[in-house]
């Protein structure tokens, strides 16, 4: 079996490796076919446009997210929006200062990655250098598995069994609250975190460490002035990406922080997330097309700018890593 | 060559057996554990408290604003025509793209704008993809807030994660195969359709089980486009209005009375239930794949 196959990856044109050479683009027998036929160039058509889908999907977010804003930013200015510190666009008194929406999902967010940075950094530096590989194989799914759950399910922990316990011991803490849910954010954050940072620190070069050994100095001193300074991107990479992700986060905070926009840095206290602001208002009978219902977008817009720039920043982060850029 | 297999490494090793390196390992393995232990005490503690709900009745009644009877059949039966509608509009959406990117891309600016472009997208938060159907979907396209604008967003939040699986499994394929047909005189599409897909069905079908299994959980794309949170009919078309398992789990979660929370925490045990039905499904489709071989 093993032989025929070889036989055929040498007939086809200097492929050595069947596998890691499949790429038609680096095929000499490529020109050879060419789309001749009609239905050929029918078919190539009409799978590039499938591949223009995921284009046309950006396009269609970031043209839905500024045109519905513009709408919200011909009544509001920028500077009321940048400005005002008060967000109560259902009362009377109508004020669109985003920053108490910002201020609870930064709270939030401050919360899961207090929970999740520690833990997955222990995780990481655990798997990547001490685990035996057996262990390390079992593990590092195992704990994907809290990043699988249904952020519903989440939800429903945070409010039902998460805070009622920790009014145990937190005095004052309100029954919606940004605490319970944060925490329960780190824990679903943890495996990006983790995994992300396992990758960067498996990536350091062997030969650091042995010269860090060869000089003396034991594990975990290697561990700590050697390992980690060098994996700084790519765990900053996985740290990123995990606020990013504890960003965009809806559904845990949607029913566990409550639904009072408030510039608090209070963690007992209800506040409210940009996306739980759009799940409020989704939730409600706001009719299309009037202000209120365009805050929602307004605020979209924020959140989409927010989380680009920071998977943007992840990104350069994690193609230094890639490219040896980080020693 | 590997850290592990390195002979300095085992010397670092042996003279490695300090007491602050055992204590630093035993917290790393509780930094792992604790968190997983914590998940298994609330899903026990969702079991416990489901228990007396879980039943035929449960799974076949409609909602009600007494909670001892109120069931989840509205909501399984509209998550069942998602996740049908989500896979045929994903399906060939993301193989489409996949096919084009592995097979007949060449390297060009627009081609390395795809394929950034399909990493962006992974990163969007998924409620933006509601107000994305929102807008499109239910009122440009006018489909309303039905069971089909529900499939057409969750169809493109899935689109990066099927198009990626499906690359993968595209390159599974040896090229020598393809060489083979093309020697033969089959063309490219030909090709295609008799050696490529056959052989990478199954591990396309792999990702895209895996991907549904992250869609039927999936709820604020939902709210946003407009799932309705109490409805006591089964859509009988892709036109209904529809509500599904992880809005009502919402809508029971977001009452006050503990005897709701008991029902939500019921339908918790049965998202997850389908959620692991879903994995196994996949679980079992990749040990077939490894074990077929065809060269």
């Amino acid at each position: 079996m093993s032989r025929e196959s070889t036989g055929t990856g040498s007939n086809g044109g200097g492929s050595s490796d069947p596998v890691s050479t499949h790429d038609s683009r680096l095929s000499t027998l490529d020109s050879l076919n060419a789309p001749r036929a009609l239905s050929e160039r029918v078919i190539a058509a009409v799978l590039f446009a499938c591949g223009m889908v995921s284009i046309f999907t950006t396009l269609g977010i970031v043209v839905v997210l500024v045109k519905e804003s513009a709408g919200f930013f011909s009544e509001v200015s920028l500077g009321q929006f940048l400005g005002d510190t008060q967000w109560t666009p259902l009362f009377t008194d109508k004020h669109f200062g985003i920053w108490p929406l910002l201020a609870g999902t930064l709270l939030t967010t401050a919360i899961a990655v207090a929970v999740a940075l520690p833990l997955g950094l222990l995780a990481a530096i655990y798997l990547a250098e001490f685990a035996p590989e057996r262990a390390r194989k079992v593990l590092k799914p195992t704990l994907e598995v809290l990043a699988g759950i249904p952020t519903v399910v989440y939800g429903y922990f945070a409010l039902v069994y998460i805070t009622p316990l920790l009014q145990k011991f937190v005095p004052g803490l309100a029954g919606f609250n940004a605490l319970g849910p944060g925490i329960v954010m780190g824990v679903m954050i943890l495996p990006v975190i983790a995994s992300l940072s396992e990758d960067a620190i498996y990536a350091v070069p062997a030969s650091l460490r042995e010269a860090a050994y060869a000089l003396g100095a034991g594990r975990l001193r290697t561990v700590f002035r050697v390992v980690l300074p060098s994996a700084f991107s790519g765990i900053g990479a996985a740290v990123i990406l995990g606020v990013s992700r504890a960003i965009g986060e809806t559904m845990i905070v949607a029913i566990a922080a409550g639904q009072q926009a408030r510039l608090t840095a209070d963690p007992r206290s209800p506040i409210e997330t940009m996306t739980a602001y759009i799940v409020q208002i989704s939730l409600g009978d706001t009719p299309t097309g009037t202000l209120e219902y365009r805050t929602i977008f307004a605020v979209g817009l924020a959140l989409f700018l927010l989380t680009l720039a920071l998977n943007a920043v992840a990104f350069r982060l994690r193609r230094r890593v890639l490219k040896g850029g980080a020693l | 060559m590997s850290l592990r297999t390195s002979p300095i490494h085992d010397l670092a090793m042996r003279r490695a057996e300090l007491a602050p390196e055992r204590a630093f390992q035993a917290v790393g393995i509780l930094a792992i554990v604790l968190p997983l232990l914590l998940l298994l005490w609330l899903f026990g503690g969702a079991l416990v408290d489901a228990w007396p709900r879980l039943g035929w009745d449960f799974l076949t009644g409609f909602p009600s604003r007494k909670a001892e009877i109120a069931g989840i059949l509205p909501a399984l039966a509209g998550s069942a025509w998602l996740m049908a509608l989500t896979a045929l509009i994903a399906i060939p959406l993301g193989l489409g793209a996949a096919l084009y990117l592995e097979e007949y891309a060449r390297p060009s600016r627009l081609t390395a704008l795809i394929e950034l472009n399909i990493g962006t997208l992974a990163g969007v938060p998924s409620i933006l993809y509601g107000l994305l159907g929102l807008e499109i979907f239910v009122r440009v396209v006018g489909m309303g807030r039905s069971v089909l604008a529900g499939a057409c967003t969750l169809a493109l939040l899935l689109l990066p994660m099927v198009i990626i699986t499906s690359r993968e499994a595209l390159r599974t394929v040896p090229q020598s195969l393809r060489e083979a047909s093309f020697a033969l005189g089959a063309d490219r599409w030909q090709t295609l359709r008799r050696i490529v897909l056959p052989m990478c069905l199954p591990g396309v079908l792999t990702g895209v089980i895996l991907s549904l299994a992250r869609a039927i959980g999936e709820t604020a794309p939902l709210i946003t486009i407009g799932a309705l949170t109490y409805v006591a009919f089964l859509p009988d078309s892709v036109h209904s209005a529809f509500t599904a398992l992880p809005i009502q789990i919402f809508n029971w979660t977001s009452r006050p009375q503990a005897a709701f929370h008991v029902n939500a925490a019921a339908g918790i045990v049965v998202l997850i239930a389908l959620m692991l039905l879903l994995n196994g499904a996949a679980i079992w489709l990749r040990a077939r794949l490894q074990r077929r071989v065809y060269w």
